[in-house]
């Protein structure tokens, strides 16, 4: 059976030359970067210079990268790192509903703890209006964190517009408001810039741009008040305990020297495949419509939604031919309902449950495209003959 | 994303009894698009015994399965033994379900009783004594 994998905003493969770099330092160099010895010194060495280039690829300063174990820690370390170092000047934070879970949990989590939470409206795009932000601010808010781009839908936030409004509030505040945003869907697939963002805080993950899993970091930018996340140690300058994943950490490093090399060219093609496969979809299934920003959204994502089907079915009968995708209908997610970010921008919950993601990757082929654009529409067909909602649609 | 049996898939892969009977004597309606899942089943009956059936279905692998096991099942049934069927006798048919996916067996019980009591209706002048779908 023919192979295809279109859910790279899930996880990637790991790319071979990290693989690489980081084999060393499991049996050879394997030294506590905390001991102070040769073997030691050796793998503190590799860190630093994993720290050099996550900071080199986000146009940051090295000190200001902390490694975490994930991008889930990182939101959870800046949300709740922010909210318990300044509680006592102010106790709002601002967000938007189509958050990853990392971040909606975390700020339900604070919401318990007496802070208030405002979720800016997002348009039928999800996109957010950056001087809705001046509407709800208040003399208590101390954080904004708004996403980079969206993990089902793709859309990518004005983010530089967003910073832009927080910095002119910000000059006749005491309090200065933070923003952090989650880019753990952007790092490494579209250029992130911390200074043209305007960024304080930023969360990414490696294992989304061909790192290994479990490691990523935070961008803390100089001067940003927040307690540590983690205690019992001095590593990461205190603010994140635990002996270091130093295997994971220069596999981060890696991925990041290899994304600053190659994002262009992976930009340029994984845009072209996927406007590839978004045309012959278009053409081929009747009552599809597109999810999401038309254009200002991940090279990699296409985000669609079939009317009449709903998505599990379709995702089990894509897997069957060896097709692996993603689906925001409630019944794949464990939980009865549908996915919060198609709610959120106003879409039926028929659309919700019929809604299938593509994401594509490096490795993505046009015989793989070509595959899907052969195999999806009959399946599409066939269920639709099985759905009482397709009755007299011609 | 749940597991499902093999029995499942292979019901989800070739679902039996799809499509809609002409001129049926009971039809069952359930399910929304709210919850993602919508169920119709149509019984043909003769001397009181179900000699068809057949679903359409809106829905997840586990609701498109457990249409048809339910079909299967009433087949060659008459009506009082048709009403014995419960959930849990297609859940057990079907080697088993996901306990996030036992809602697609109730809502496939309440399609066939759904049915029986169209079927009642017109034929007695009354239905299922009581008889009201599952909440969601």
């Amino acid at each position: 059976m023919e192979k295809a994998y279109f859910d790279y905003a899930a996880t990637t493969p790991t790319h071979p030359e990290v693989v690489t770099a980081m084999l060393p330092y499991f049996e050879e160099k394997f030294g506590n970067p905390s001991s102070i010895h040769g073997f030691g010194r050796e793998t503190k060495a590799a860190i630093q210079d994993a720290r050099l280039k996550v900071a080199d690829l986000l146009g940051a300063d090295q000190a200001e990268i902390v490694f975490t174990g994930s991008g889930t820690e990182s939101d959870n370390f800046a949300l709740e790192g922010v909210a318990f170092s300044r509680e006592k000047e102010g106790r709002h934070i601002i967000s938007t509903p189509i958050e990853h879970h990392a971040i909606l949990e975390t700020l339900k989590f604070l919401e318990k703890r007496g802070f208030k939470v405002t979720y800016l409206p997002v348009d039928q795009y999800g996109m957010v209006n950056p001087e809705d932000i001046k509407k709800y601010v208040n003399d208590e808010t101390i954080l904004v964190s708004v996403m980079h781009a969206n993990n089902e839908i793709g859309t990518i936030e004005p983010l530089a517009e967003i910073s832009k409004v927080i910095r002119e509030l910000n000059i006749n505040r005491e309090n200065r408001i933070y923003l952090h945003t989650d880019a753990v869907q952007t790092v490494g697939q579209i250029p992130v810039n911390v200074n043209e963002l305007g960024v304080d805080l930023l969360s990414l993950s490696a294992h989304k741009f061909y790192g290994p899993k479990g490691v990523g970091a935070l961008y803390i930018r100089k001067g940003t008040k927040l307690v540590s996340f983690m205690h019992g140690g001095e590593q990461e300058r205190g603010r994140r305990a635990s002996t270091e994943n130093v295997p994971g950490i220069v596999g981060l490093g890696k991925a990041c020297e290899i994304a600053k090399k190659e994002l262009p060219v992976w930009t340029t093609e994984l845009t072209r495949l996927r406007d590839k496969l978004k045309n012959g979809l278009f053409a081929k299934i009747s009552d599809i419509e597109l999810n999401g920003h038309p254009t200002l959204r991940l090279p990699k994502n296409l985000d669609v939604s079939i009317q009449y089907v709903e998505g599990e079915s379709m995702l089990l009968s894509l897997d069957m031919e060896g097709i692996a995708v993603s689906t925001g209908s409630a019944c794949s997610s464990g939980s009865l309902e549908p996915s919060h970010v198609m709610l959120a921008i106003g879409k039926t919950h028929e659309q919700a449950h019929g809604s299938i993601r593509f994401s594509l990757g490096r490795l993505t082929t046009e015989k793989e495209i070509d595959y899907v654009l052969e195999v999806f529409p009959p399946i599409v067909e066939r269920l639709r003959k099985m759905s009482p909602l397709y009755k007299g649609v011609k | 994303m749940p597991q499902y049996s093999e029995k499942v898939m292979e019901h989800f892969r070739n679902p039996h009894n799809v499509g809609e009977i002409e001129n049926p004597d009971g039809v069952g309606h359930v399910g929304n698009p709210v919850c993602g899942d919508i169920m119709e089943m149509y019984i043909k009956v003769k001397d009181n015994v179900i000699v068809d059936a057949k679903f359409k279905t809106f829905g997840c692998g586990a609701a498109i399965a457990t249409s048809s096991m339910m079909t299967d099942l009433v087949k060659g049934k008459t009506i009082e033994e048709a009403l014995q069927i419960s959930n849990r006798a297609v859940v057990e048919a079907l080697d088993g379900l996901p306990a996030i996916k036992l809602h697609c067996s109730v809502l496939a019980e309440d399609a066939l009783k759904g049915a029986i009591n169209d079927y009642l209706k017109k034929t007695t002048g009354k239905g299922l004594p009581n008889w009201k779908p599952h909440e969601d």
